[in-house]
């Protein structure tokens, strides 16, 4: 059981949740992620790992309440557990002499991309982050990522925050300006395309982070599997990042919509058994 | 002579809809009149099948005068984990393969009478339990890395000894394959809890959701004061054909299959929250005994049609008898000498059919096993929604990779001799990690020759 420290709500779909992980915290490195099992009944899920303080002992992880395991999560409060955390899974970021990076963060995706924009940056590579959101109440950790780099930009579908348009809007014309040696993206499937084809004329280099279905988590099972230059891969021991330019998204976004039939029935079946936490706002 | 008492079985039809366990075990009477056949040889040539060298003749005696408590007494000697044993074993290969009563047709069901013994210490004699006590071991820190049959009998093993052992688990639940992999139909889940409980008893720690190799690495358990590591992390890396349409949506490794419905319980979807998706119509590729649990499975989540489709013939499966036959008579079809060659799915990446050819047997290969042969021109097609893979699985390279001076074979399973050494003085290593998919007695041999090993490794060491 792991004791949540602190939980707080980002914005009306997005939570923070801070537990206590001791030896966890000790071994995590930026680019990794965690697999949960909120109680008996749930489901295993991987989350990004967000943070992680050794010193205290604690992971922390931030989640967009969008189905039935994230809904519990998001539902839990300060002092309440989460049953089964298992990590760290994944290749950590490598962050050695890369030199000037882009780092890209969409919707949910924007947290994700926090601690590898951190860690960038104390490798002493020059970070410029871009965040992309649907509208201003959605953009999420932009006082976080400001206090370690001075170039961030902010860009909203409705042009309600920042610039108005996507985070290839503004990547086009940094790298239209610029050389950079790394752009590295992680949000949802069709935001990673796009960076990639954006990318891609001009052969910079561009990871991304895959969030696949998972299950073990330890490439026991072969859920996550994606498709990188033609070969199989699997998402959780070979990833979770991927050359963007290699990544079949189609095939990613369509095992990524395997289960949205099955999801809206555990939803109905959530939501009728348990009406508290559904429309949980703080 | 008497013919062996067969066991009652849940009928074909009503148990293809349900998770229950298929046969329903021996009753007290059945189980004296069964012990009773026993020619109780001298020589006794079951125990020289048997991997734990369980002392048959005497169990089987026991029960034959009615001393129950005594049976499972003398099993406990030897086995670690006897009410599984009794299930999952393929006696038909082991001590019931050399039984005396074999050439009359109708050897003993030891598998039978080893479950009957175990599951009335279970449910009758609860006493028997209170007499193994907690104890706390003495001696140094022994590290199990994996909770399947394994490292679950070489923990055992060491504690009974006095080492304070700790296994460590990499999922939320321990039991290995015996867990994740293999039905409730067949091993029902509470027997694995149980067992493991026993070995809380003998002093054995736990920990879950722990993965050695990513939250601590063997060099940190060394700083942790750990003397001896024992690897047994399974065959946990599936094979998929490398066919055309692998990626598609309705395609599984009998692994996730199998971990979803077995671990997640998505049987009972959406009371628990994992699901799967089954479809109607569901091939299994492969016949072990794998194979076997993903079909019976597939039917029992409510597929209408439910095929295995294996390259070679009926006399090749590597799956037990009792278990094709089992699968067989609950109306799983079998599509024989058949390869798959292509999965074709629509624009949704749905599966839409299964394009095989048909095989012919040639020359034996490595395995002594005759070859399959495809057939020109015999290319035909199978509606399907669903392809479960089962054709084996290979070795996690996930621990082994942050070994340092760890020795791998060419299949890239550990080098380890019959007693688990490896090429690294404190570690050693059993089970499938070692063999490749083997069986669950085949696993606790290898834990149970490793128990020994280490503790032979560590009592010289500590004469240092």
């Amino acid at each position: 059981m792991h004791k949540i420290v602190t939980r707080k709500q980002l914005n009306p779909e997005i939570c923070l949740v801070e537990f206590e992980a001791k030896d966890l915290a000790l071994a995590a490195k930026a680019g990794q992620f965690v697999i949960l099992r909120i109680d008996e009944e749930g489901e295993r899920f991987p989350l990004t790992i967000y943070d992680f303080d050794a010193g205290k002992g604690t992971v922390t992880v931030v989640c967009q309440a969008v189905g039935v395991s994230t809904k519990k999560l998001c539902a839990l409060e300060e002092g309440d557990a989460i049953l089964d955390v298992a990590g760290p899974l994944g290749h950590a970021t490598s962050t050695k002499d890369i030199g000037k990076v882009i780092c890209i963060g969409g919707g949910v995706g924007t947290a994700e991309a926090y601690p590898i924009a951190r860690a960038m940056k104390e490798a002493g590579n020059d970070v410029t982050v871009i965040i992309g959101a649907r509208n201003r109440e959605l953009v999420i950790c932009e006082d976080e990522i400001k206090e370690f780099c001075d170039k961030v930009y902010v860009t909203t579908d409705d042009g309600s925050y920042g610039e108005k348009g996507f985070v290839t809007d503004v990547l086009k014309d940094l790298i239209a300006k610029e050389k950079y040696d790394l752009v590295f993206a992680i949000g949802p499937a069709i935001m990673m395309k796009m960076v990639a084809e954006m990318t891609r004329p001009d052969k910079i280099k561009t990871l991304v982070s895959l969030n696949s279905i998972m299950i073990d988590g330890t490439g026991m099972c072969g859920c996550c599997r994606v498709q990188e230059d033609g070969k199989t891969k699997f998402a959780c021991v070979d990833g979770p990042e991927f050359d963007g330019h290699l990544v079949d998204f189609e095939d990613l976004m369509t095992r990524g919509a395997r289960y949205s039939e099955k999801e809206k029935k555990a939803m109905d079946h959530y939501g009728g058994k348990c009406k508290i936490g559904l429309d949980k706002k703080d | 002579m008497k013919k062996q008492v067969k066991m009652r079985e849940q009928d074909a039809k009503e148990r293809s809809k349900n998770f229950k366990e298929v046969p329903y075990g021996y009753s007290k009477e059945e189980a004296i009149e069964e012990a009773s056949r026993c020619l109780q040889c001298k020589n006794a040539p079951c125990v020289t099948g048997c991997p734990v060298e369980i002392d048959i003749p005497a169990f089987i005696n026991a029960i034959k005068e009615e001393k129950f408590e005594e049976a499972i007494s003398i099993i406990l000697k030897t086995s670690t984990l006897p009410a599984v044993c009794g299930r999952v074993c393929p006696q038909e290969d082991q001590c019931e393969e050399k039984c005396v009563l074999l050439k009359t047709g109708s050897p003993i069901n030891i598998g039978g009478l080893e479950r009957f013994a175990a599951d009335y210490e279970r449910e009758v004699a609860k006493a028997l339990e209170k007499k193994i006590r907690s104890i706390e071991g003495t001696k140094e820190k022994v590290a199990v890395i994996g909770s399947g049959p394994a490292g679950l009998t070489c923990a055992a093993d060491l504690a009974k000894m006095g080492y304070k052992v700790t296994i460590f688990e990499g999922l939320h639940k321990p039991g290995g394959v015996l867990t994740y992999g293999i039905p409730e139909f067949r091993l029902p889940k509470d027997i694995v809890v149980r067992e493991v409980d026993d070995m809380k008893l003998l002093g054995v720690e736990l920990k879950y959701n722990y993965l050695i190799g990513r939250i601590k690495k063997i060099d940190d358990l060394r700083k942790d004061g750990f003397k001896a590591f024992f690897i047994a992390s399974g065959a946990g890396l599936p094979y998929f054909m490398g066919i055309p349409g692998e990626n598609l949506s309705g395609v599984y490794s009998a692994n996730e299959f199998l971990t979803r419905v077995n671990l997640m319980k998505a049987y009972r979807f959406p009371e628990y929250d994992t699901p799967v998706n089954i479809g109607r119509k569901v091939a299994v590729v492969g016949a072990g005994n794998v194979a076997m649990d993903a079909a019976r499975c597939a039917l029992r989540l409510g597929a209408e049609k439910v095929y295995i489709v294996y390259r070679r013939t009926e006399e090749e499966m590597p799956a037990r008898i009792d278990e094709i036959h089992h699968a067989q008579e609950e109306g799983i079809e079998f599509h024989l000498l058949t390869s798959p060659i292509e999965i074709v799915g629509d624009d949704e990446g749905n599966i839409v059919k299964l394009i095989c050819l048909k095989n012919e047997l040639g020359e034996p290969d490595d395995s002594g096993r005759r070859r399959p042969v495809a057939i020109e021109g015999s290319e035909f097609e199978l509606e399907m929604d669903t392809v479960i893979c089962a054709i084996g699985n290979g070795p996690n390279p996930l621990l082994l990779d942050t070994i340092e001076g760890l020795e791998l074979n060419k299949w890239g399973n550990i080098a380890a001799d019959e007693d688990g050494r490896t090429s690294v003085k404190d570690i050693f290593a059993g089970g499938d990690i070692v063999t490749g998919a083997a069986t669950v007695i085949a696993a606790m041999g290898a834990g149970k020759h490793a128990a020994k090993t280490i503790n032979s490794f560590l009592s010289s060491e500590t004469e240092k």
